[in-house]
């Protein structure tokens, strides 16, 4: 699609590449203060004194935090792909299958997580889960991210699919006979972008939620974000800061792996 | 997409797995992050045998909200609440009663004025971990005051003014109001508490910001110069750097906390967590929470262990003459009254 | 798809039950839950007494004063009406930084693009809090910004820009936290914008711009719409960005429900202001739905 010369396409508009620019500067210059500041030597998470590898080795020691970091990944590792798989699935029926009764009111009902404020939800939910005897621990919060990861990977899916040209599908259906195939090799491919944007934005809900997780987590599944919260009585140190690196670390190389492989198989 | 399946049950199982209990003798505690040092988990591993389970919460609210909408099912053996929620658990009946409190071996160590406390009068339900004070905390260098005053803290002067900071919630403020007024806690006399109002509006005005978090760092980086504060959190930035951040003791006193271990209703691992209250109780060990967190607590004996560090802590000992006040809880009156004194505040 | 008659019924039904289920389950039971409360007595200790009662819905207009008079309270709907302003701006502001972005995203070769997407995404792996610490570091006396602006002799040692504790501070923060929400199905719709219909109407149309309001986003407005309404909405509840940020001076929707259910343990009206809230939202949304079949229709006629 794109080509790389001098010759400004229709579809190039001056000054994008600089905005992008700016806007990828906004998204990662606090990022890079953090990293910068998790090798504060004081305690302070905000107010620089020295460069200090004390946080790291802090963490190091450090089980609950660990944990904590364990859990929320295992979390949003279960929670994103199911919140992603049943908002693809609601996106196909809503957008292709055409008029039909209760469209208004599926479409309406996948908002309602984003809806209602939070604590509401999660106190809500917590009464729910302890009437009807639920307690499994890491599973409720994982039922509960997926309830609310679910119209943010709904979003994109749908905006995706909306702006798809239907005559493709049907242009796929005269090439292939079954429609089976035409939507393995034509709707999929040409959607795998939107479900990846779904996908990843129910992973970031996910590892950010906080007050959900605080209130209907059990025992043994404190997340990172609640254990961040949880440390206003002692004071916030940097050591988050470290364990927020580390994180950043770990989705960097995942994400420079991913690259690797993609270039291999094109 | 196979492969992402695969990856995708993989991880379900590990779930599983790492969800279900199967270690024998094993405590789950809820408390604040870092409020349990590391070094005493596992001396109490290592002594035990038990394993310990941390799980964290934010605020005593959380914890109350998150008792009174799951019953019994919450799945922690201990929690950590502060007085006043103590009493109010107790009421509720969201608390195990814990048998032979006082039978414990380590229970002779703790301080005569603090056993039956007025929160738990019978001892049947908690027994003592670490207590302090909120009030306020100055940089000496940037003020002339003295902090002798609660109202130094209320009506700033002019250096004060517009780098004032306090908490983002009404409970420990309004009690610091009463202070400053002479008025008792929990009052349900709408003068009382108009004038508590107007006090805070008129402070209102030179308040830079409410937060309860990062509060050293705001004083540190000179943002602000007074803030509300904790005495052992302000002992830990006197350390950190701020040699000048003093801890005001005023006249008419400071609002006293003081947190127990209690058992939420429905605790299945009883006999692990009297194990670990008994053993929080010996005053070496007592030392171990008091050296980390700073605070002190009603162990007497725990003094020979403090670190010198802590014996020096200026911010966390409280002068001759000045009251401890202890927050209680307040009656439906009284707290939609500091309710609709903090909205109106806050409007 | 055209799917046919029985055959299109049976896979709209077994597609939508997943979603049925879930959200039937476990959202509608728990805010069923939440109307009950809501319409319960408050009990001062949290949680709430059997007893009907809608105090909580009237405490929105009409409260008692401190001397147990009922007045008429304007505070919680100035609250709410703050907060809405507050939203509406910071959806604005991540749609005009967020658009250009995703639109020159969508147009890169696919494994730059499949890069570029998830370096938009990285920065939220991190906790919101440490975030908002960050942003904190940048905007505070004698942070990154003042730092550098003294270093070149722009400001004073001793003065400060006053950045922090300010609604520029707070909508910063909002539009920090919320930015990918608005670019992820801004970008997933102009992926699939067609390159043709764009040589077509600069043929058509002599300007830029021209292209832009006329063909682009037009045709990207279900993610435009998608992305605003992710970032709306949780910029409407949210506390974090004006509490560190702003200072908590103003108590906003977030912080507000918040302490209903925490501090002032007024369950009942914490409750009653979600759902006043939800109808609000839901009064909306069948508006807009309204507006928008009306719009099909004619187009659909022309």
């Amino acid at each position: 699609m794109f080509r790389k010369n001098k010759f400004r396409h229709v579809w190039d508009f001056p000054g994008f590449s600089g905005w992008t620019a700016i806007f990828f500067g906004f998204l990662y210059v606090p990022i890079f203060v953090l990293v910068c500041y998790s090798f504060n030597s004081s305690s302070y998470a905000m107010i620089w004194t020295g460069f200090s590898f004390r946080w790291y080795e802090k963490l190091f020691f450090n089980d609950d935090i660990l944990q904590a970091a364990y859990n929320s990944l295992i979390i949003a590792i279960t929670a994103a792909p199911m919140a992603t798989a049943i908002a693809t699935i609601s996106a196909l029926v809503i957008v292709r299958g055409g008029g039909f009764r209760g469209k208004e009111f599926s479409s309406g009902l996948i908002t309602l997580p984003l809806m209602v404020p939070e604590i509401v939800t999660a106190v809500a939910t917590l009464i729910f889960f302890a009437t009807l005897g639920i307690n499994l621990g890491l599973i409720n919060v994982i039922i509960a991210h997926t309830v609310f990861c679910i119209p943010f990977a709904y979003m994109p899916i749908k905006a995706a699919l909306e702006a798809m040209d239907p005559n493709l599908e049907l242009a796929a259906r005269d090439l292939y006979s079954d429609k089976n195939s035409a939507f393995r090799y034509i709707t999929l491919p040409l959607l795998t972008p939107g479900i990846l944007s779904g996908f990843m934005l129910a992973f970031v809900i996910s590892v950010d939620d906080f007050i959900i997780t605080l209130m209907v987590a059990g025992g043994g599944s404190t997340t990172l974000p609640v254990y961040i919260y949880s440390m206003v009585k002692m004071g916030v140190t940097p050591e988050v800061n470290a364990v927020s690196s580390l994180l950043l670390a770990f989705s960097i190389i995942f994400v420079t792996g991913y690259w690797f492989l993609n270039k291999k198989s094109s | 997409m196979n492969k992402i399946l695969k990856f995708f049950s993989f991880c379900v199982a590990i779930t599983l797995i790492s969800s279900s209990s199967f270690a024998a003798g094993k405590l789950n505690l809820y408390n604040w992050s870092d409020y349990t040092p590391d070094e005493l988990v596992k001396k109490f591993e290592a002594e035990t045998g038990i394993q310990v389970i941390i799980d964290t919460y934010d605020s005593n609210e959380t914890l109350l909200a998150k008792l009174q909408a799951a019953g019994g099912s919450t799945g922690y053996d201990l929690a950590v609440p502060s007085q006043h929620f103590v009493e109010i658990m107790i009421k509720e009946g969201l608390l195990e009663k814990v048998s032979g409190i006082k039978d414990m071996p380590n229970y002779k160590y703790v301080a005569k004025q603090f056993q039956n406390p007025s929160f738990d009068p019978m001892q049947e339900y908690s027994t003592p971990y670490q207590m302090g004070s909120a009030g306020f905390a100055f940089r000496a260098d940037s003020y002339s005051g003295d902090g002798s005053s609660m109202m130094e803290f209320f009506k700033p002067n002019d250096e004060v003014c517009g780098k004032l900071a306090v908490f983002k919630s009404p409970e420990e403020v309004v009690n610091m109001a009463h202070l400053a007024l002479g008025s008792n806690f929990c009052s349900e006399d709408p003068n009382e508490m108009q004038a508590v109002l107007d006090l805070m509006l008129e402070q209102k005005k030179c308040v830079k910001v409410y937060s309860s978090e990062g509060i050293n760092d705001r004083l540190k980086s000179g943002e602000v110069i007074m803030h509300a504060h904790w005495d052992g959190y302000s002992q830990v930035g006197k350390w950190e750097y701020m040699d000048d951040l003093t801890y005001a003791y005023p006249k008419e006193g400071v609002v006293g906390w003081f947190d127990s271990l209690v058992m939420p209703k429905g605790a299945k691992n009883v006999k692990e967590a009297k194990a670990f209250m008994n053993f929080l109780m010996d005053p070496e060990n007592m030392a171990i929470l008091s050296n980390n967190a700073a605070y002190a607590n009603a162990i007497p004996e725990s003094q020979k262990y403090l670190s010198d560090k802590m014996k020096n802590a200026t911010n966390i000992q409280v002068p001759e003459g000045v009251p401890v006040v202890f927050g209680q809880a307040c009656n439906e009156k009284a707290q939609s009254l500091i309710d609709k004194v903090w909205t109106r505040v806050m409007q | 798809m055209n799917i046919q008659g029985e055959n299109k019924s049976r896979n709209i039904v077994l597609g939508l039950t997943p979603l049925w289920l879930v959200i039937g389950i476990f959202m509608i039971g728990p805010l069923l839950i939440m109307a009950g409360v809501s319409v319960m007595e408050p009990n001062v200790y949290g949680g709430v007494y059997f007893k009907f009662d809608l105090s909580g819905y009237r405490q929105i207009l009409f409260d008692t004063n401190l001397f147990d008079e009922m007045e008429f309270n304007p505070a919680y709907v100035i609250i709410i009406l703050r907060s809405f302003v507050l939203a509406v701006s910071a959806t604005i502001i991540s749609l005009i930084i967020g658009f250009p972005a995703a639109y020159f995203i969508s147009r890169q070769p696919d494994n730059v693009k499949n890069i570029l997407i998830f370096l938009v995404t990285i920065p939220f792996w991190t906790n919101l809090l440490v975030r908002t610490f960050a942003w904190i570091i940048i905007l505070g006396k004698g942070g990154v910004i003042e730092s550098s602006f003294s270093f070149f002799g722009l400001l004073n040692e001793d003065d400060s820009l006053n950045l922090m504790y300010t609604n520029f501070a707070i909508l910063i923060g909002l539009v920090y936290s919320y930015l990918p929400l608005m670019v992820l199905p801004i970008f997933s719709s102009l992926e699939k914008l067609d390159v043709r219909l764009l040589e077509a109407a600069s043929d058509l149309y002599s300007s830029r711009m021209e292209i832009i309001r006329r063909v682009i986003i037009p045709l990207t407005l279900p993610g435009i719409i998608g992305g605003s309404i992710l970032v709306f909405v949780p910029c409407l509840g949210a506390f974090i960005a004006p509490d560190l940020l702003g200072g908590g001076k103003k108590l906003l929707l977030g912080s507000l429900i918040q302490f209903q259910f925490s501090t002032a343990r007024n369950w009942p009206f914490g409750a009653a202001v979600a759902m006043f809230l939800l109808s609000l939202v839901v009064i909306v949304l069948v508006i807009n739905a309204r507006i928008n079949s009306k719009h099909e229709d004619l187009q659909k006629h022309v």
